[in-house]
């Protein structure tokens, strides 16, 4: 129980998904803003795969890469900048904020507002509208009697249709 | 000779799907029975040609007639008889033939147990039904032919993807299927109301079952292909927002949304005009993830402008039939009376609230899929849209469903005492602080919004407890009253209930997965040893183990904690010769709080091997989480009420008794 809480607690473990053995960096800080950026950034040749998390060697050769600018002393945004120099956009799994993207981020807030604000408007109208729903509308009234005299609605609604269990024979 | 049977029933049952297509719908407008009569027989009789040919398939693949070109590129004649047989869908014709299968069963079962359903009403959804059958069969024969033979036959198969050679999905895409196609049936219900004007109550009880059942199975579904991945792709993720993962998802979202609306039609006769809308899109949602797998567009705009035929086709039997269902519901739908009104507190709005989240929630799903695909297609300009993207949307739209989803339940229909409600949550919100406690001590307090996920699940769990107690009045009546009340409590209340529960549990899972795996990557020689958090694996050796179409490298790892030995696990390098892949056998040994999870990596040629090994930490809840709500929507499917289906059978032959 004691190594099972231990496993727990133990979160700040050092290693590395795909990441060999040999490629890490002596530096746990660099090594782990390594981590941290890798996982953001796409595999080009696999589907969907972060180079974390790929074993193709193209994948291996961007970690070699990203850690190489870490130690040549850039910043995060500086090796962001350098791989999108190199491969466009498509690198970065997180897609960058500028006009080509503007839909895609606002999307979500923007529909969430709209259906927001459809779902009030219904309410309110709803509400000023008179009870409407209260008995029964002319259309059911004339079913009803349909119904009650038990004969086949040539045109009307199929509820009150044909002899029960006739099953449209 | 019994694959051409399979061929022909195949071509006949297009020849029915046509009929039952249109006869009907003809007979249902002008009042004739004889025409509205035929709907039932073609569909079972769609049904059963399409068995045939399915069983037809199956039977070449199990005797490996490699005379089928299908066969011989998706079979081996050493392949394992499980394999062989879930081959039948492991390639896209197969998969086709099984959704068109499902397709076809489910008609032939609203045919065969709708004995209750107004005549019309059953024979526009029958109608409908066959249609969706007709695009479908079209598609089969017209570009995608599992039938067609080869000359000469080889003398062996190419075999399955290894990746495919695997009980978790082997079953996948039956279950995945089951869902999809299942909306079918709520669709053809939604467009044959359309037609009608009317929706009321008994159309709603009758929606409700198959959702559930769609719901059910997809939820199934997604769980397989997600365990799956986790223990078959050998690095311990669960999920990736990957599109094809995606596909799935957006109708999981809208069914789930679907599920709920028609509660609301059911009880209070409100939003139906919504819940026809939401019938239709998660129809088309499924066809969409469909098209979305089916037809290549994902691995590349051109390798789909390359061979465009397949895809076009469902791109054309998209349109037709989200373009016409909309349109006709465009048409339709304002004519629909409106319903019952409700206060914005209340059940009914909770529920809206529910419609809004998951709506949303699907949406951005389908933009965030999309985009990467419209963006190529508009200005050819390469985006990637990954899990930072959908982390960064979903997650917040989920944070206020789980908390409304512990409230709603407790709400009363029409006008609501939410204040009332918060009051008889404390418990659950108590026990969510404390789960948050002790997330934080257990880990060191961070990541804090990592606590605040844990707090949402007790709350969840908690939340659904007390509406169970709610409603038997535990500790206010008598425990023996309440007893007794508990057993007579609606299993579509326990159903919810349990499912809601199930949910809290799959968020717990989610968020400590995410936020508390630990890793460990290093070179080990054989008899070495390494540590992670306490635990200690020691490679005692490795051997090489033939399999029957592989043979593989398989690692023996003891996992010792102190001195106490924890397991003895077996992780394995296989290699497939056939189609020359290796694959990573992840040995798993789980202690249902945390897996120990152990990959044998590549060996470095001087008797040392690189080991991965992760501690996931609640991964086992994901799976236990889901089985609970797929559990909870089978007993809520068992209740008496959906059961019965329409009330109109009952009522219908006293009516007519007086009359």
């Amino acid at each position: 129980m004691r190594a099972f809480l231990a496993a727990l607690l133990l979160l700040g473990a050092a290693g590395a998904a795909a990441v060999e053995p040999g490629e890490r960096l002596s530096d746990p800080a660099l090594e782990a803003r390594a981590r941290a950026l890798s996982q953001e950034l796409r595999c080009l040749v696999c589907q969907n795969q972060s180079i974390d998390d790929s074993s193709a060697p193209l994948a291996r050769d961007l970690r070699l890469l990203v850690r190489e600018r870490l130690q040549a002393g850039d910043g995060d945004a500086a090796v962001r900048d350098y791989l999108v120099a190199r491969y466009g956009d498509f690198v970065l799994l997180r897609p960058p904020v500028k006009a080509a993207t503007l839909a895609l981020w606002l999307a979500p807030p923007i529909l969430l507002a709209l259906g927001a604000a459809i779902a009030f408007v219904a309410f309110r109208r709803r509400r000023r509208a008179p009870m409407a729903a209260a008995g029964l509308s002319e259309a059911e009234r004339a079913r009803l009697a349909e119904l009650l005299a038990d004969r086949p609605d040539p045109d009307g609604s199929p509820h009150t249709g044909g002899p029960p269990g006739g099953g449209g024979r | 000779m019994i694959v051409e049977l399979g061929h022909f029933a195949l071509a006949l049952a297009l020849l029915v799907a046509l009929a039952q297509g249109t006869l009907p719908l003809w007979g249902a407008g002008r009042g004739d029975r004889r025409l509205m009569g035929l709907a039932a027989p073609a569909a079972v009789a769609q049904g059963a040609l399409v068995l045939a040919a399915f069983a037809a398939l199956t039977y070449a693949f199990v005797v490996s007639d490699f005379s089928v070109a299908l066969v011989a590129n998706n079979s081996h004649s050493a392949k394992p008889m499980l394999y062989k047989v879930t081959g039948v869908w492991g390639n896209h014709e197969g998969s086709m033939l099984l959704w068109v299968l499902i397709l076809a069963v489910f008609g032939a079962a609203v045919a065969l147990f709708g004995g209750n359903l107004p005549p019309r009403l059953k024979a526009r959804v029958l109608a409908i039904q066959g249609l969706v059958g007709v695009g479908f069969l079209l598609f089969l024969l017209a570009t995608s032919n599992p039938f067609l033979r080869l000359d000469p036959a080889p003398a062996d198969g190419r075999d399955l993807n290894p990746l495919l050679q695997d009980p978790g999905l082997a079953f996948h895409p039956p279950m995945l299927y089951l869902g999809y196609v299942g909306s079918s049936v709520a669709f053809s219900f939604a467009v044959a109301a359309l037609i009608e004007g009317r929706v009321d109550a008994a159309w709603a009880r009758w929606v409700r079952p198959w959702t559930l059942a769609a719901w059910c199975t997809l939820t199934m579904g997604i769980a397989l292909g997600s365990w799956w991945a986790y223990y078959e792709l050998g690095w311990g993720g669960w999920w990736f927002w990957d599109p094809v993962e995606n596909a799935s998802f957006m109708p999981w979202l809208v069914i789930t949304a679907l599920l709920h609306s028609a509660i609301v039609v059911e009880k209070r006769d409100a939003l139906k005009g919504w819940t026809i809308l939401l019938a239709i899109i998660a129809f088309s949602l499924s066809l969409l993830g469909t098209f979305l797998v089916r037809s290549g567009v994902l691995t590349s705009v051109h390798a789909f402008a390359v061979d465009p035929e397949r895809g076009v086709f469902i791109l054309a039997l998209l349109i037709v039939v989200i373009g016409g269902s909309l349109l006709l519901y465009a048409v339709r739908a304002p004519a629909l009376a409106p319903g019952g009104l409700f206060a914005p507190v209340s059940r009914e709005g909770a529920l809206v609230l529910n419609n809004l989240l998951l709506s949303t929630a699907a949406a951005t799903v389908l933009v965030g899929t999309l985009y990467p695909l419209v963006l190529e297609a508009v200005n050819g300009a390469k985006v990637s849209v990954g899990a930072p993207y959908f982390e960064a949307t979903f997650v917040p739209l989920m944070v206020p469903l789980v908390v409304a989803m512990a409230v709603g339940p407790l709400l009363a229909w029409k006008r609501a005492d939410l204040s009332g409600a918060m009051g008889r949550l404390w418990i659950a919100a108590a026990a969510g602080i404390l789960a948050a406690l002790v997330a934080a001590w257990l880990s060191g307090g961070r990541p804090v919004l990592a606590l605040l996920g844990i707090a949402l699940a007790a709350w969840l769990v908690i939340g659904a407890a007390v509406d169970v107690a709610e409603r038997v009045r535990l500790f206010r009546i008598p425990a023996g009253a309440s007893l007794s009340r508990a057993r007579h409590l609606p299993r579509s209340a326990w159903g919810a209930a349990i499912a809601h529960a199930g949910t809290g549990i799959l968020v717990a899972g989610a968020v400590a997965a995410s936020a508390w795996k630990a890793e460990l990557v290093e070179v080990v020689p054989v008899g070495g040893e390494v540590r992670l958090g306490g635990y200690t694996y020691r490679l005692e050796r490795v051997d090489s183990v033939p399999g029957p179409n592989w043979r593989a490298e398989q690692a023996t790892v003891t996992i010792r904690s102190g001195e106490r030995t924890v397991a003895t696990v077996h992780p394995e390098k296989r290699f497939y010769p056939v189609q020359a892949m290796p694959t990573t056998e992840a040995a798993i040994h789980t202690l249902w709080v945390l897996d120990l999870y152990v990959v044998l990596g590549d060996p470095d040629g001087k008797g040392a091997w690189t080991m991965r090994i992760y501690h996931e930490p609640l991964v086992p809840w994901l799976w236990i989480g889901a089985a609970i709500m797929a559990a909870g929507g089978l007993l809520s499917l068992s209740d008496r009420r959906l059961r019965v289906g329409a009330p109109a059978r009952r009522r219908l032959p006293a009516g007519a008794a007086r009359a």
